[in-house]
């Protein structure tokens, strides 16, 4: 789509496209092609020696058990918050969609977590699961569960994926409402009229008419579950105990900043890169489609 | 007009900063790890030395965690900003010694500058951990410790263990360990911080088994590990199925778990001798200091603990040729290394802070004010540093491992898996070996050149 | 006949307003729970930051109030305090560093966005496709992704411990261009043909038309980039190492550091209520703009 009419000149736009496109350039394009350059490379910290090694740093990644490991604990993860996310913020959105009073309220009372910090929901948590000054901590161990998160992977995993679940409740939960809010009222009452009981009323006609929401969801989810969780990983666990709760982006900080391995760094992060480049791909594709809906 | 004026007033300024400049002192950047109330104690030794004379300012400067000092120290000297001086774990020494032109070797740098220090007076164990095969001093020792064993005295009483003697075996720890269960009143009888520092590195060190080949990487960068040998497996195998029997705690990494014994959990607890200040303050129950035990029948054990803490190293400003740095700023880095070496400075560390004395004299000096009659056992990890005569094995001098911070990290993730029931000792030992030994490979790739 | 079909109706309409009736209660319960569950975590903070240290130190988790809220609030904001292992930084100079640092994200963002949408939309020059697909493909790399060599460019330029650095990379969005985009072809040609008749030149145009015109949806973008910008975690704890400069974010997690039992937890929860406050304040106070600013820049 185009304008018929514009205006004429051509050192104005670019004067006005200027400060959008040095940033652009200088902090998309440079450290992208920095990544490329340097995942072929291989240096000691310092910077003082540096060698070409072609594309020795992915290979070494596919071959190390710890970086896999990664990888699987990233799938777990992402579809652990996905699924739970998405599926509590569906179950909310149909309570709050029924016209009851007080659903303003609920509503509100429901979406400020999106405002909360990743890290910082990992911290409210942590009053909560901290085995020896949190309420559900400290509760598990007088019943005799063995609760410590700091040593034990599985309960660290669960309370890392819980406290990035609940932050991404309310994101899903406006959409899930936006979407219930538009199916019309008609296609509703003809349900209700052919007497299908309200569990297959909602499964056989709503949540098919959600499904673009659910997609779109299902890929927003998975991207926040991939990278804005690292501060959720970083302010409980740190990657750990063993490498339990490490997920792809928490390994690229622990390699570039700790290990002071830019090379194997840098293949991580254009391997990254590839991932959100299909997922971003994938998600565009369903929208020019839903355009055609 | 009133632009000319400010643009002439600029001008005459830029003029008169050089005049300025000669009175002022010069400024010599001074990164450190430690967090308060250490940190406050470092920086105290810098105020003191700037006021000893006018010539030098040392600025410190609080970087965070030993490890992001060390990062930022890096980064810094990549983007040719790196400070004069720059506190750096011990772990890290590896890196810092092959770190080629970033580093000024402080035997360069005494030599350059004319200023002599006494390092023949230090306790070998400091000394050796920062020198290179021959002698020459690497870096400037500083706060240095070691690990030692912290227990409940008060615990032992009621378990009906003598509180005045800790087992010097461990048959003799685990003879005590159920006893303590049965009735010395705390949550678990023993734990430990530092699990690869208190439980592997220093285990090695005193029972004169290598951590790795090459004399601990002391001769050069083909080393390898050897931790998967059958004393550190049994030990560790002891400690995984003690902690399955409730005898011991992993507290997690680094110096997590240290809170569990000032607060009465744990009636053992194995970590750094700088634990001092904190126990004092906060335990309330008797306690005692004790050295690490040995595992009978070994030869030669016990000998000599290896430090921990950090020492500081002199960088240069950036990759640039030529280093960035002019005389006068060595000088005055030389200076200050030469006041922190007077053992009336590093006895009074000692006695503030709980790290060792670096210094023979420094030891006698505190001797001599009664300290140890004051703060019994306040002196055992600096007997433990000097037990078996204070010569130093290629086992107990330290350890030189390029990328020793992950290693670290590795051992302790194995080990992890190991307490949690996923594999055994011998499995972690074997697959941090495995994984320990790509890092020093890497590490040896990348610094040939 | 027709007593029986009467007696029928009512004792339908009966068990549907009984169901009816179930289902509300239902309802109801589903919706509490779930906003309890939400608050669960925020009332333990806050109950947390009015008690003293030992109370919770000692284990203690109290569910009501304690009476050291002003001691704990004062104490927070002017010394800051709470980690055993890190230098106390006032929660004022963090609150301001993290207000500073969204404020100029969200401001920054607008700002270059809604000039490069103006060019690419009412300009016809070469490049104009190039110039939009190099903004368009930036959505794909989040700074996430980029992080390490970010890092290495802002060491080559000297921006590290800077605002400057902890700001301007994150203030390119090919979001908000593209929400600018969308909506400015959504501006009416009659316009741009009046401005025209009138000789008012483009940037007349912009100041007169454009900027009145999308005043709605800069209040909704500055929502979102506002939190957006608070809440940024990993760059700031990369970019920053001068404590002066310490966003509230990255502070809050340093002063937990291992979770050290003998944390002061109170001070700890309090300074997590003042990291909380600004953000959560901007949604519920700007929901209508925050909902739109939401749907908009995703969709």
């Amino acid at each position: 789509m185009r304008k018929k009419v514009i205006f004429r000149g051509v050192a104005l736009p670019y004067l006005l496209l200027l400060p959008q496109m040095i940033i652009t350039l200088v902090f998309f394009f440079w450290p992208a092609g920095m990544a490329v350059w340097q995942s072929a490379q291989r240096e000691d910290a310092f910077g003082l020696s540096t060698q070409f090694v072609a594309f020795e740093n992915f290979t070494d990644l596919f071959h190390d058990a710890i970086y896999l490991n990664a990888a699987w604990n990233t799938v777990i993860f992402s579809t652990a918050v996905a699924a739970l996310a998405l599926g509590s913020a569906l179950f909310l959105a149909v309570q709050a969609d029924k016209h009851i009073r007080g659903a303003g309220v609920y509503k509100t009372l429901l979406i400020w977590p999106y405002a909360v910090a990743p890290a910082l929901a990992a911290v409210l948590w942590l009053f909560i699961f901290h085995p020896s000054i949190g309420l559900v901590g400290k509760a598990l161990a007088s019943l005799g569960v063995n609760w410590d998160y700091r040593v034990n992977g599985g309960q660290a995993m669960t309370m890392v994926i819980i406290a990035s679940a609940w932050k991404q409740v309310s994101y899903n939960f406006i959409f899930f409402l936006a979407g219930l809010q538009s199916i019309p009222n008609s296609v509703l009452e003809a349900a209700a009229i052919d007497g299908a009981r309200p569990m297959r009323r909602f499964w056989g006609v709503i949540f098919p008419l959600l499904s673009p929401t659910t997609f779109f969801l299902l890929v927003v989810n998975l991207v926040y579950a991939f990278f804005d969780t690292f501060g959720v990983i970083h302010a409980l666990t740190r990657g750990g105990p063993g490498n339990a709760t490490e997920t792809l982006i928490y390994k690229v900080y622990v390699d570039g900043v700790q290990n002071l391995n830019f090379g194997s760094s840098a293949a991580q992060s254009v391997i990254l890169m590839l991932i959100v480049i299909s997922l971003t791909a994938i998600q565009f594709r369903f929208i020019e489609r839903r355009v055609h809906y | 007009m009133q632009r000319r004026t400010l643009l002439t007033g600029a001008m005459s300024l830029g003029v008169a900063a050089p005049a300025l400049a000669q009175s002022a002192p010069i400024e010599i950047q001074f990164w450190h790890g430690l967090a308060n109330p250490l940190g406050g104690l470092l920086e105290k030794r810098a105020t003191d030395f700037n006021a000893t004379q006018t010539k030098y300012k040392i600025v410190p400067t609080f970087r965070g965690s030993y490890p992001e000092t060390m990062v930022a120290a890096i980064a810094a000297f990549r983007a040719n900003n790196a400070p004069h001086i720059v506190q750096m774990f011990e772990v890290g020494t590896g890196t810092m010694m092959n770190a080629g032109r970033a580093v000024k070797p402080v035997h360069e740098l005494l030599a350059e500058t004319g200023v002599s220090i006494d390092f023949d007076d230090y306790l070998p164990g400091v000394r050796g951990y920062y020198s290179l095969a021959d002698g020459r001093m690497m870096s400037m020792p500083f706060n240095s410790s070691t690990t030692v064993v912290w227990y409940n005295k008060d615990a032992f009483s009621r378990a009906g263990v003598d509180p005045n003697k800790f087992p010097e075996t461990w048959e003799g720890v685990a003879e005590i360990l159920p006893k303590l269960k049965a009735g010395g009143g705390t949550q678990v009888p023993m734990s430990t911080a530092w699990l690869t520092w208190a439980q592997i590195e220093n285990f090695s060190a005193i029972h004169d088994i290598p951590l790795a080949t090459l004399a601990n990487g002391f001769g050069g960068l083909g080393t390898e590990l050897r931790i998967n040998n059958p004393l550190v497996q049994r030990h560790m195998a002891a400690l995984v199925q003690w902690q399955k029997d409730g005898l011991f705690r992993y507290g997690g990494r680094n110096n997590a778990g240290e809170p569990a014994f000032p607060n009465g959990e744990a009636a053992i607890m194995f970590t750094s001798s700088g634990f001092r200040a904190r126990v004092q303050r906060e335990a309330r129950f008797g306690w005692g200091v004790a050295m690490l035990p040995y595992y009978q029948g070994t030869p030669r054990a016990p000998i000599n603990s290896i430090i921990g803490g950090a020492s500081l190293w002199v960088m240069n400003k950036g990759p640039a040729a030529g280093g960035g740095r002019s005389r006068d700023e060595f000088v005055g880095v030389a200076e200050f290394f030469k006041y922190l070496s007077n053992p009336e400075v590093d006895a009074q560390w000692h006695m503030d802070t709980g790290y060792v004395p670096v210094r023979r004299a420094s030891y006698a000096i505190a001797k001599d004010k009664g300290f140890y009659r004051e703060n019994p056992g306040a002196d055992v990890p600096i007997e433990q540093l000097l037990r078996g005569g204070g010569t130093l094995t290629d086992n107990s001098r330290g350890i030189r491992l390029g990328g020793f911070v992950e290693i670290r990290t590795i051992m302790e993730e194995e080990m992890e898996r190991a307490f949690q029931g996923q594999q055994t000792a011998e499995q972690a030992l074997t697959a941090a070996t495995t994984r320990g030994n790509v890092v020093l490979r890497n590490f040896e790739r990348a610094n040939r050149g | 006949m027709s007593g029986a079909a009467t007696i029928d109706v009512e004792r339908l309409a009966a068990a549907s307003r009984r169901r009816r009736a179930r289902d509300r209660v239902f309802t109801y319960f589903a919706l509490t729970l779930g906003v309890l569950i939400f608050a669960l975590p925020i009332w333990i903070t806050l109950i947390g930051s009015t008690h003293d240290t030992d109370t919770i130190g000692r284990g203690d988790v109290p569910l009501l109030p304690g009476s050291e809220a002003f001691a704990n609030y004062a104490r927070a904001w002017d010394e800051g305090g709470g980690g055993r292992n890190t230098f106390a930084v006032p929660a004022s100079t963090m609150l301001w560093n993290s207000l500073l640092m969204a404020l100029i994200i969200a401001c920054g963002k607008i700002a270059i966005s809604l000039l490069s949408a103006f060019a690419v939309v009412f300009f016809s020059f070469p490049g104009r496709m190039v110039f939009f697909w190099m903004i368009f493909i930036t959505l794909m790399l989040p700074v996430e992704v980029r992080i390490i060599p970010t890092f290495q460019v802002m060491t080559d330029l000297a921006l590290i411990d800077t605002m400057m650095g902890l700001t301007l990379p994150l203030i390119a969005s090919a979001t908000a261009t593209l929400l600018f985009r969308q909506f400015f072809l959504t501006i009416p040609d009659e316009y741009v043909e009046a401005a025209k008749v009138d000789g008012a030149g483009p940037m007349r145009f912009f100041k007169d038309v454009v900027l009145p015109l999308s005043v709605t949806s800069m209040a909704a973008l500055f929502v979102i980039q506002f939190i957006y910008g608070w809440n940024q975690y990993l760059w700031p704890l990369l970019m920053v190492s001068n404590r002066d400069l310490e966003t509230v974010i990255v502070g809050l997690t340093k002063m937990i550091g291992i979770g050290d039992t003998q944390n002061e937890w109170n001070l700890i929860m309090t300074t997590a209520v003042f990291a909380l406050l600004p953000p959560v304040a901007v949604v519920v106070l700007m929901q209508r703009w925050f909902i739109k600013g939401l749907t908009e820049t995703e969709k």
